[in-house]
This record gives C-alpha cells, sequence and structure tokens, in this order.
C-alpha cells in the first residue's frame, strides 16, 4: 500500500511563471525518498503539496488513501499534525520556549491533539534516545546547532506521524552532525515504519536512501516563489 | 494551551513585557490621578467655601482673603481692628466670628477666635473641653495625633522671628481639648481665645508685680506715687498659669486690636445684601462670597485642566503609536515563528489568538495595577489636598 500518492498533479502559484507537473508519484509505507534538483524547481512546493499546506489546482494527493484536496483547511490542519511530521532546514524552533514544550508544541497549537501524562513522557523519552538528557528544560537558543535539529526532529515525531518531510534538515550541519541526525531520522522511521521524504541538496548522502527523485524531471520554469497557503 | 503559549512568551520577553505594561499604566494613571486629586480638590474647597456665607476683611485680593479665613494660612492679608466686628453685628444684620489666624504652633496654625466658630462649624471635643481661659487652647485632631497631644499637653507658640531675638515671647499653650475630626483645616489648627492670641501676637502680656518691687530689684527703673517705669530686666511671662493670669493686661484700645477676617453669618438674603452694601463704600474692609471667589478659582483651574487633558490626549495618543510600532515589528520578528506554527498545523484564527492573548495579558496587568494604584492613591488623597490646603504642601 503505497503511503503518498501522486497522480497528475499541477500546481502554479499565482503572479509566477512556474508550474509544477507530476503526471504520478508513489511512495510506500517504510519508504525512505531523497528528492534532488536545482534550487526552485519545487521541491518545497511538493513538500507544501504533500503536507496540504498548498493545494493543488489539479490532480490528487492521496495520504493513506485520504485525498487530502478534498479536505477543508481545518481537516487539512487537523490531518496534518496527526499524520505528518516536518522537519526544516532552519530547524524553525520557538526560542521563548523550553527544548520540552518546543517537542510539544503540536499538542499546544491544535486542538485535535490532547496532550497526557503519557505524551509528556514520550517527549521525554524521545528526547533522551535522541540524546538530549538534561536539557529539556534549556531556551533553544542555549542549545548546539546539531542539538536545535534533534529538537525539531522530536517534534515531527511526537504525534506518531505517517509521514516524515524534512526539508534540508542537514543543510545546517557540519558534516559530524549531519550523519548523526540523518542516523537518528532513520532510525526512529524506521523503527515506527514511517515513510520519509527528504529534499537535499546534499548528494553525499543520497547513498542512505532507498530511492532518489529527481526534480529536474517535473520542472517546468524555475521562478518558484515561497508562497503559503 | 494558547495562554501556556501566552505567558511563556511574556516571561521570555519580561523586559519588553514590562515596558509595555509600564507605558499604559503611566498613560492612564497620570490622567486619571490628576482628574481624581482635582474633583477630591474641587469638592473639599467647594464644601469649606459653601459652608462659609460670607467674610469680611481687610480691601486687596479677595482670593487671598477667603483662602486666609477659611484656611487660616499666616501673614497672607492685611488685618482691620477688632471693631470691625461691633460694626458687622450692628443691627444685628448677622453674627460675626472673628479670625486672628498670625502664628503657628509646631508650624500649625494658631487661630484666635470666639466659642461662636465652633458652634457654626459643628466642632465638638472629642476629649477634654472647650477652651475657657486665657491661655488655653483647642487642637485639631491631626494635630494631636502628629505630635502625640493630649488634653493636659502644652503646645508652645512658635517664635515670629528666629533671628529677631528681642521679638515677642513664644506662649506656653495649655491643651484644655482635642476636636473630634471633620477631616477639614479644622484638624489642622491649634484654636485659642482671641485674647490669646492677642498676647501671642504681645498685645497683652503678664510680668511680675512692680509695685511690689523694691527699686533695686533691677526690674523698677523709677517709681513715683502716679507710676512705675520697668527696666528691660523685667521678665515677661510665656505661659499663663492660675498664679500668673491675674497679671496680663492689654496696653491700649482692643477695640483697635488686628484680626484677619470675620465670618459673617446672615440669617436671611436680605440681611447679607445689607451688610454687603455696608462694605461697599468701606476703604478698611471689604465683604466677599467665598463660594463665588472659590467656583471662579476653580472655574481657572478647570480651564487650564483642560490643556491638561489635551496634553494627556496627545500622550496617549504616542503611546498606543509606539506600541503599534512595537506590536508590528515584534510581528514581523514573529513571521517564521508564525509560519512555522502554521505549517505544522495550527490554524490562523489560534494564531492570532495567541498574540491577541499576549496584549490582553499586558493591558490587563497594566489595568489592575491602574486601578491599585488609584486605590492606593485614593486613599491618602483626601489627607494630601487637606495638607496642600493647610500647608501649601502635600
Amino acid at each position: 500500500m503505497s503511503a503518498i500518492e501522486i497522480d497528475d498533479l499541477r500546481f502554479r502559484y499565482p503572479s509566477s511563471q512556474f508550474e509544477l507537473n507530476l503526471e504520478s508519484l508513489s511512495i510506500g509505507e517504510g519508504e525512505r525518498v531523497a528528492v534532488v534538483g536545482p534550487s526552485g524547481c519545487g521541491k518545497t512546493t511538493l513538500l507544501n503539496l504533500i503536507a496540504g499546506i498548498t493545494v493543488p489546482n489539479s490532480g490528487r494527493v492521496k495520504i493513506h488513501d485520504d485525498d487530502i484536496g478534498k479536505m477543508s483547511d481545518s481537516q487539512r490542519r487537523d490531518f496534518r499534525i496527526s499524520n505528518i511530521g516536518m522537519v526544516f532546514q532552519q530547524f524553525e524552533l520557538v526560542e521563548y520556549l523550553s527544548a520540552r514544550d518546543n517537542i510539544l508544541l503540536p499538542y499546544a497549537i491544535n486542538a485535535s491533539l490532547t496532550l497526557t501524562d503519557s505524551v509528556r513522557d514520550k517527549a521525554v523519552d524521545l528526547a533522551n534516545s535522541m540524546g538530549l538528557d538534561g536539557k529539556l528544560d534549556r531556551f533553544t537558543t542555549k542549545l548546539s546547532q546539531g542539538e536545535q535539529q534533534r529538537v525539531a526532529i522530536c517534534r515531527a515525531l511526537i504525534a506518531d506521524p505517517k509521514i516524515i518531510l524534512a526539508d534540508e534538515p542537514t543543510g545546517n550541519l557540519d558534516p559530524k552532525n549531519k550523519r548523526v541526525i540523518l542516523d537518528l531520522i532513520f532510525a526512529q522511521a524506521d523503527a515506527n515504519s514511517q515513510s520519509l521524504v527528504v529534499v537535499t541538496h546534499d548528494m553525499s548522502i543520497l547513498d542512505a536512501f532507498d530511492r532518489k527523485i529527481d526534480f529536474e524531471d517535473f520542472f517546468v520554469e524555475a521562478e518558484e516563489q515561497e508562497v503559503v497557503a | 494551551m494558547i495562554w501556556n503559549l501566552v505567558f511563556k512568551y511574556l516571561m521570555f520577553h519580561k523586559y519588553k513585557s514590562l515596558i509595555m505594561i509600564g507605558c499604559i499604566f503611566l498613560t492612564a494613571l497620570l490622567p486619571i490621578v490628576t482628574k481624581m486629586l482635582l474633583w477630591q480638590f474641587n469638592d473639599r474647597i467647594m464644601a469649606r467655601s459653601n459652608s462659609t456665607p460670607a467674610v469680611i476683611g481687610a480691601r486687596g485680593s479677595d482670593l487671598d482673603l477667603t483662602l486666609s479665613t477659611l484656611y487660616f494660612k499666616p501673614g497672607s492679608v492685611d488685618t482691620i481692628p477688632f471693631s470691625e466686628v461691633e460694626k458687622a453685628r450692628d443691627g444685628e444684620l448677622a453674627r460675626a466670628i472673628p479670625i486672628h489666624a498670625m502664628f503657628t504652633a509646631r508650624d500649625h496654625s494658631v487661630v484666635g477666635t470666639s466659642l461662636e466658630y465652633f458652634q457654626f462649624r459643628g466642632l465638638e471635643t472629642g476629649s477634654g473641653d472647650m477652651f475657657t481661659t486665657l491661655g488655653e487652647c483647642v487642637i485639631g485632631s491631626r494635630v494631636a495625633k502628629k505630635h502625640s497631644l493630649k488634653p493636659g499637653d502644652q503646645i508652645i507658640s512658635d517664635r515670629e522671628n528666629v533671628i529677631n531675638l528681642a521679638g515677642q515671647s513664644p506662649l506656653k499653650l495649655t491643651i484644655a481639648g482635642v476636636l473630634k475630626e471633620s477631616r477639614t483645616s479644622d484638624d489642622w489648627t491649634v484654636f485659642v481665645d482671641l485674647k490669646t492670641a492677642w498676647v501671642i501676637q504681645g498685645l497683652g502680656h503678664g510680668h511680675q508685680d512692680l509695685s511690689k518691687e523694691e527699686k533695686d530689684s533691677g526690674a523698677v527703673l523709677s517709681r513715683t506715687d502716679n507710676a512705675i517705669v520697668a527696666s528691660a530686666a523685667i521678665a515677661p511671662y510665656v505661659e499663663i498659669t492660675p498664679d500668673n493670669i491675674d497679671s496680663f493686661h492689654f496696653h491700649g484700645d482692643t477695640s483697635e486690636f488686628p484680626i484677619t477676617s470675620i465670618i459673617a453669618i446672615a440669617d436671611n438674603v436680605k440681611d447679607e445684601t445689607l451688610l454687603q452694601g455696608r462694605y461697599g463704600s468701606s476703604e478698611v474692609a471689604q465683604f466677599v462670597k467665598p463660594d463665588s471667589v472659590i467656583q471662579e478659582l476653580m472655574g481657572l483651574v478647570f480651564q487650564v485642566q483642560k490643556i491638561f487633558d489635551a496634553n494627556a490626549v496627545l500622550i496617549a495618543i504616542s503611546t498606543f503609536l509606539l506600541l503599534v510600532l512595537v506590536i508590528l515589528l515584534s510581528l514581523r520578528l514573529r513571521k517564521r515563528e508564525m509560519e512555522t506554527m502554521f505549517k505544522l498545523g495550527c490554524s490562523r484564527t489560534t494564531i492570532s489568538q495567541v498574540l491577541i492573548g499576549e496584549l490582553e495579558v499586558i493591558f490587563g496587568i497594566a489595568i489592575v495595577l491602574l486601578v491599585l494604584a488609584v486605590c492606593v492613591i485614593g486613599s491618602f488623597s483626601g489627607d494630601m489636598i487637606e495638607s496642600l490646603l493647610v500647608n501649601g504642601r502635600f
């Protein structure tokens, strides 16, 4: 069964020449996929479409048979927070929250998730498994970059998502941390049979993935703009 | 859950939050307190002036005369002779209460008057009795409280001029009673009989009986059958006691002795109008209606207050614009944070609720502080205003 299934996807940003055409793409459960391609070719847009942050002009994006194009905005948000874990290149942690609160952030911002003691315990276990022992009550600005990305990964995993989407998760890390972080993501994804889609420019890590999707194949005109639906 | 985020943001940016709270608090506090104090000032001074039907005093500033009579500030007006009291009473147009407010005791005005004054103001002693003899005084409740005085204690009048050692000596006054609190300037005043006030002024005094003094005692310069000439060595009494009270006497005609004003209480408007007419052509004294004078004064004060109000509005607008600027800059700095929340699955409404919640807490704390500050200031303001009116300072 496919975790992600995309059919005849067409997307174009308003007031832009950029267009993304994707006839068919299927990513299986537990599969690790790397998405590569030149800047501005639509890799991040693809992640946004899979996450339901952006809605396609036509075509279908199905996550475990749920067509997210048919969902309302609020349904998409609830679906996203429960089923998709997102990791960003700049970590995007909230500076005024501790590492623990950052990990539990999805529970603070969406009522469809209920924060319980077992979730709190899980956050601690997850952080410990990521090597963040004793650092949960620190503000994230007091953590190293590697530690910050570990916190971001914990945040992506806390709600047990079926899919992890990572946009250049190692782009801001030194080579040593790069490998460690990637191994951690793989380990977590493997342990929970989560599908993993990673956008990367780093060719040195491609061998760790099950499959590589080169986006130049779908690229029409590279004038992508950062637009959030 | 959003309140968790709200408080964590405010705690993390505590200095920014405190500055915003402080700005709102101070911007609102200043005009509110100014208005509150002004209204209380207006209420108090109007109540005092309304309860004083008319004042007769030396020609000059009617405002100085009114304030001197209502609040007994020494040295602020010229004097009139005591004979003006009889003139005011002539024809039984009005009751006339003399006021002599020229001296102080421990910085409180010493007011020479008649017992009629206490009746007129509705003042009663809370402990002790009214003064009955020369040298006794009745003190206001605040004077008693401030200096821990009680009936039987003594209070000494202040020397008129500490540099002039040859000047009139202070007089030791015996406290006959303490007045009940009236929350007026009477609470801050030492009342004596008019004659005692003249003794303090040096117009009357007591000393050893020179007819019994030996010529070589130093106190007597010369003695004839008709006259005794005293020397400077004669020592006037600084305290009036039962033993020496008979030696106290006044030199000169008491009808010419000074008083600072007269409170005139006519039985009806006609009598008051006739009395007013009597003083219309007087070169010595003037007839003043305190309520009109104070209304005029407050009218001027409220005009000035309008300028302060306009100023407060401008300050409020500038503070508001500054707050808007701070909020907009803050939103700009937090754009990525909000975008991340949205990408994670937070609705734009929830994000707005968090931001609005932060403002609600900031404004809420500022308002709570404001209410507390107004209550605290309000509890002291009555005394502050009375002190301002009586002592000219808070």
